[in-house]
């Protein structure tokens, strides 16, 4: 009796008193991340659904509004999510491996390229405001099929312009976690905001991965039919 | 921590993969393949996301099995969602 551990150990302060291990509140809250982003793809897979259906019923309305898309800007957006994905998943590797520094940099790097993507986002903006292309506000369209082609820019303002609030929610998350870290809140044992940030961060990313080739490629160039 | 750590290297190499085929999916959006042009696009944007899921979100890495069905029956849910619904619209020809 007198050689066994006391029953209650002393634990991280990090340690919520509902789960028995710092290893299950992870996986727990991993799991818990992935129903959300779970949800998160049938909110945005609806969307896809419209486009995909849309596309099928008014294709060269489609073609049409395509064409108006600058697939120079949508690659260099694409290039820059994947870099900061990359310092994302480093970020995370940092914390792992609990080196304070290393993530607040990664992050910062993090933080910097989703302000980038977020900067050309908006000088495409601009230019389809300017061109009279944001239907119900700001629309007019000389050639034919005036109607259709507004029902493409609805979709395409409405799963940028989604996924570009994605953006901004993960730069205010990231930017938390960087204080946070700068703080020394992480270590190698308790790192579940910046894993779980990480998922969230990687999601978003992967929703663009989806949205450049739908809206930026598959009707590039393509004679209107 | 058990949680598998990936090297920073395998990290550059998925990255290093993903730019590849960010550039191969533009160079071939502007050759005419016809209805391939679409298949093409998105079997390489899907090879991307599974690189960005299974590397850069771990879950090539899960140590949790319930976390791999949550994911697995999520995306079942979402090929139900497109594939019915195509296959409706497409099969209504006289509507």
């Amino acid at each position: 009796m007198s050689d066994r551990a006391p029953a209650i150990a002393t634990h991280s302060p990090e340690l919520e008193h509902h789960f028995s291990s710092l290893e299950q509140q992870l996986e727990a809250s991993v799991m818990g991340m992935w129903v959300f982003l779970i949800t998160e793809i049938m909110f945005f897979g609806g969307m896809f659904c419209g486009y995909m259906v849309y596309r099928y019923q008014y294709y060269s309305a489609w073609v049409a509004g395509s064409q108006k898309m600058d697939f120079r800007w949508g690659t260099l957006n694409t290039i820059v999510l994947l870099c900061s994905s990359l310092t994302m998943a480093l970020a995370v590797r940092s914390a792992q491996l609990g080196r304070r520094k290393a993530i607040v940099i990664f992050l910062l790097i993090t933080i910097l390229f989703g302000l980038g993507f977020l900067g050309i986002k908006g000088i495409e903006y601009h230019g389809h405001w300017a061109e009279h292309q944001f239907p119900g506000l700001n629309w007019a369209w000389p050639e034919a099929n005036s109607h259709l082609v507004a029902l493409f820019f609805s979709f395409y303002w409405a799963m940028t312009g989604f996924h570009a609030l994605h953006m901004v929610i993960g730069v205010g998350l990231v930017s938390w976690i960087a204080y946070q870290a700068w703080k020394g809140r992480y270590h190698s044992a308790y790192y579940t905001p910046v894993e779980v940030v990480g998922l969230y961060w990687h999601f978003v990313d992967i929703i663009w991965i989806y949205l450049y080739p739908l809206l930026y490629l598959i009707s590039h160039k393509h004679i209107s039919g | 921590m058990s949680r598998h750590i990936a090297s920073a290297k395998l990290y550059v190499g998925v990255w290093l993969a993903l730019i590849c085929l960010t550039a191969a999916t533009a160079a071939v959006s502007g050759v005419e393949l016809g209805p391939f042009n679409v298949v093409v696009a998105l079997v390489i944007a899907t090879s991307k996301m599974l690189l960005v899921a299974l590397f850069f979100m771990g879950v090539k890495y899960l140590s949790q099995r319930m976390t791999v069905v949550v994911i697995v029956a999520g995306l079942f849910w979402l090929f139900i969602l497109l594939a019915l619904s195509m296959t409706d619209y497409v099969s209504r020809a006289w509507a």
